[in-house]
């Protein structure tokens, strides 16, 4: 019995402890992020944003939240049921389960996979599904079309991604995402950060395109552009099945973000390992990389409008997937010839 | 076999509105198409349809502004100024200089009121949300001068067979005026966000293309029309209400694409804003309507002491005036194309018919032959850049 104690029941309390420890505060960061989202829009709009609820309308995504929860569930004549309610709980446990291997200070990570970056590769991979089965289940032409869309999209966009990962990876020579990390504490030229952006920096701001393309947000919104498909594959959901694809769109911007800072933003270091800086714990350096990302993202909202749909296809086939790989050959061909291949 | 090898291949057919957030008030479109491509295209009218033309005929005179408000609802006075300038050719007579300047301040102010409007609603359409909402911050200071002058921030009622209801309130010049040192810096910011933006390029640029020659063919007018390249405006053309004091000029685009459309819009609002800084600087005094007692009401002091102004008073607002049998067409440069009325007058105090040209229906009518192999993404790029408000489509 004791064994059972030691060897079964107390790890799996650890992990679920484990997860719970990563998973509320990042429910309560989506939750803020859609307020953050919100008021940083409204002030760049010249607006007021949420500022009813609670002080300067702080517990706006809790109503939220509620209101979607009392809401009624719609299923659509002709939807498929099984289909329909899985679509949403697919992208909002992919949106979860990436968080497993992301690792926010030294140490703090669920699972310090070895090929951890293949995993993130793989789970962001499988979002799109989600979004088909929504499409297809929906029986409606708009969510449909906002499928289709939404399916050529992000696949397009995930092979420039893996290029540019690929870089990466071979400039700091692991897969393991905790290692990649410590691989840019390095000073550049002795007095730069060593964060990937600055050697790679024409790959950051193409991977940050792709990034946006990926998790469908502004200017490639399409699946959901609301001016020519309603809310594309979100069309028929309602209450807590919108609610969800909702939350798992939101985890999935933090969580590529997260990916950002980890690839180029050198994760949880500080900019130099000095005095002022490194006092400050990694945990919040991280989160401030991820913010930081994050309001790029909204700004980007405010700013452009949409690109159309075979105009995006173009940008990814056309423009994106050349420039990595010949930044791929560039960095492959710089490491080999001065002999900098990490060990 | 036999049975799969007869199965007809169908375009996938999309109901584009008429509940869809794109489609401008009550549109609704039939789209066929063949993947994301669009083959033919049916716009299915009507959902506002609401009589205009047949309430007016048992309205008088007077009755029959406030329909015109509610027509294109996005430019209201321009089409109470086609109307009023309609009854007043029937009626033979001519608006004080005072009230032609400040008609024309007015028209003008509403074309800045509609092309913001428009333009920011077609960078909605196209995936931008900012400009609508900095576009909307100056709609609704041009409204407050609706408010000041007729006591209403939409439909006005203010431009009248005659002249305008009343003068402008003290101070309201300078406020207009103040509004208009600041407004080219919005003109600017809107522009800095669309204009060089490749995205938006991408967006508009050889979409919804109209030559010159389909533009005359299908009756396009307005900044439509001098998008594709043609100088036709009826300020300059067929001047009324005293543009032809005014400097400005006429900007036209050379392809006629969605891009053009826009910028002709924008270059229109800072043209208009010359015209309104000239209405100021020059703005006469004297009276703001004709001083006919038959026609326009008299002043209430006069009312009080004057038994004659007590009963044109009394008699305007009963029977209304008349008007001598004829008939008329009076057409001006609305913000949307040519909007013109064809009034027929059999003698009383009410039109006898009164036919409505709306230059929203007309350009609605090229939504087929502009989208023809474009995308579904085109659709609501060439409808916002054609400009259409349902109330005068559907009259």
């Amino acid at each position: 019995m004791a064994e059972l104690w030691t060897s079964y029941i107390w790890p799996v309390v650890w992990i679920v402890m484990q997860i719970l420890m990563f998973l509320v505060p990042i429910l309560i960061a989506v939750a803020y992020l859609t307020y953050a989202e919100r008021k940083i829009i409204s002030a760049m709009q010249m607006r007021i944003g949420p500022n009813v609820v609670g002080w300067f309308g702080l517990l706006q995504p809790f109503a939220d939240a509620l209101k979607l929860l009392t809401k009624e569930t719609v299923l659509p004549t002709g939807a498929s049921p099984v289909v329909f309610f899985l679509a949403p709980m697919v992208t909002f446990s992919l949106a979860m389960l990436a968080w497993a291997v992301i690792p926010v200070s030294p140490g703090w990570v669920i699972s310090d996979l070895n090929v951890g970056i293949l995993y993130l590769f793989a789970i962001s991979s499988l979002g799109v599904y989600g979004v088909v089965m929504a499409g297809w289940a929906s029986n409606s032409r708009y969510a449909f079309l906002g499928a289709m869309r939404s399916a050529a999209q992000m696949v397009s966009y995930e092979v420039s991604i893996g290029f540019i990962m690929i870089t990466v990876l071979m400039t700091a020579g692991t897969l393991n995402l905790s290692a990649l990390v410590e691989a840019q504490s390095e000073p550049l030229f002795g007095f730069l950060p060593g964060w990937y952006f600055i050697p790679h920096l024409p790959m950051f701001v193409v991977f940050f395109i792709s990034v946006l393309a990926e998790t469908n947000r502004h200017p490639f919104d399409l699946p959901e552009a609301e001016s020519e498909l309603v809310a594309g594959f979100m069309t028929e959901y309602s209450s807590m099945s919108f609610a969800l694809f909702f939350l798992g769109e939101y985890a999935n911007m933090i969580m590529m973000s997260g990916m950002v800072s980890i690839l180029f933003l050198g994760g949880w270091l500080p900019p130099y390992d000095a005095a002022p800086w490194n006092l400050i714990p990694g945990v919040v350096w991280f989160a401030a990389k991820i913010a930081f990302c994050l309001f790029i993202f909204i700004w980007v909202r405010a700013t452009f409008p949409r690109y159309r749909y075979d105009q995006l296809m173009r940008l990814g086939w056309k423009v994106f997937l050349p420039f990595s790989l010949i930044w791929l050959a560039l960095t492959a061909g710089f490491l080999v010839y001065f002999d900098k291949l990490p060990a | 076999m036999a049975e799969l090898a007869e199965a007809e291949i169908e375009n996938y057919t999309v109901n584009f509105g008429p509940q869809h957030p794109a489609a401008h008030g009550v549109l609704r479109l039939v789209l066929e198409m063949g993947g994301e491509t669009i083959d033919r295209v049916d716009p299915h009218i009507g959902l506002l349809h609401r009589g205009t033309e047949k309430l007016i005929e048992h309205k008088t005179y007077l009755q029959a502004v406030p329909y015109f408000d509610r027509l294109d609802y996005v430019s209201p006075m321009n089409q109470e100024q086609a109307y009023a300038i309609a009854v007043e050719k029937l009626l033979g007579i001519e608006v004080p200089k005072r009230g032609q300047y400040i008609r024309m301040l007015f028209c003008e102010l509403t074309r800045i009121l509609n092309h913001i409007m428009n333009i920011g609603s077609y960078a909605m359409d196209v995936g931008a949300m900012t400009p609508f909402l900095w576009t909307f911050e100056e709609r609704e200071k041009l409204m407050t001068f609706y408010d000041d002058v007729s006591g209403a921030r939409m439909h006005a009622a203010y431009v009248r067979p005659g002249g305008v209801a009343r003068d402008m309130p003290a101070g309201l010049v300078e406020r207009i005026a103040d509004w208009a040192e600041h407004f080219p810096k919005i003109i600017d910011d809107v522009e800095g966000l669309l204009s060089n933006n490749r995205i938006f390029k991408q967006r508009t640029v050889d979409i919804g293309v109209v030559s010159k020659e389909q533009a005359l063919d299908w009756g396009f007018t307005g900044p439509n029309l001098r998008a594709s390249g043609l100088a036709w405006d009826l300020r300059k053309s067929q001047p009324y209400d005293g543009y032809e004091e005014m400097d400005f000029d006429i900007p036209i685009g050379k392809h006629g694409d969605c891009y053009d459309r826009y910028i002709v819009r924008i270059e229109e609002m800072r043209q208009s804003l010359r015209i309104i800084n000239q209405c100021l600087e020059n703005m006469p005094t004297g009276p703001v309507k004709v001083q006919d007692g038959k026609i326009s009401p008299p002043p209430r002091g006069d009312m009080k002491g004057s038994m004659e102004a007590l009963i044109h008073h009394f008699k305007l607002y009963t029977e209304g005036y008349h008007v001598p049998r004829g008939e008329t067409y009076a057409a001006v440069e609305a913000p949307k194309g040519e909007f013109a009325v064809y009034l027929i007058s059999d003698g009383s105090n009410k039109p006898y018919r009164c036919r409505i040209r709306a230059p929203g229906f007309v350009h609605m009518q090229g939504m087929d032959f502009m989208l023809r192999g474009h995308m579904l993404a085109d659709v609501p790029a060439v409808l916002g850049s054609i400009d259409i408000v349902f109330g005068e489509v559907d009259r």
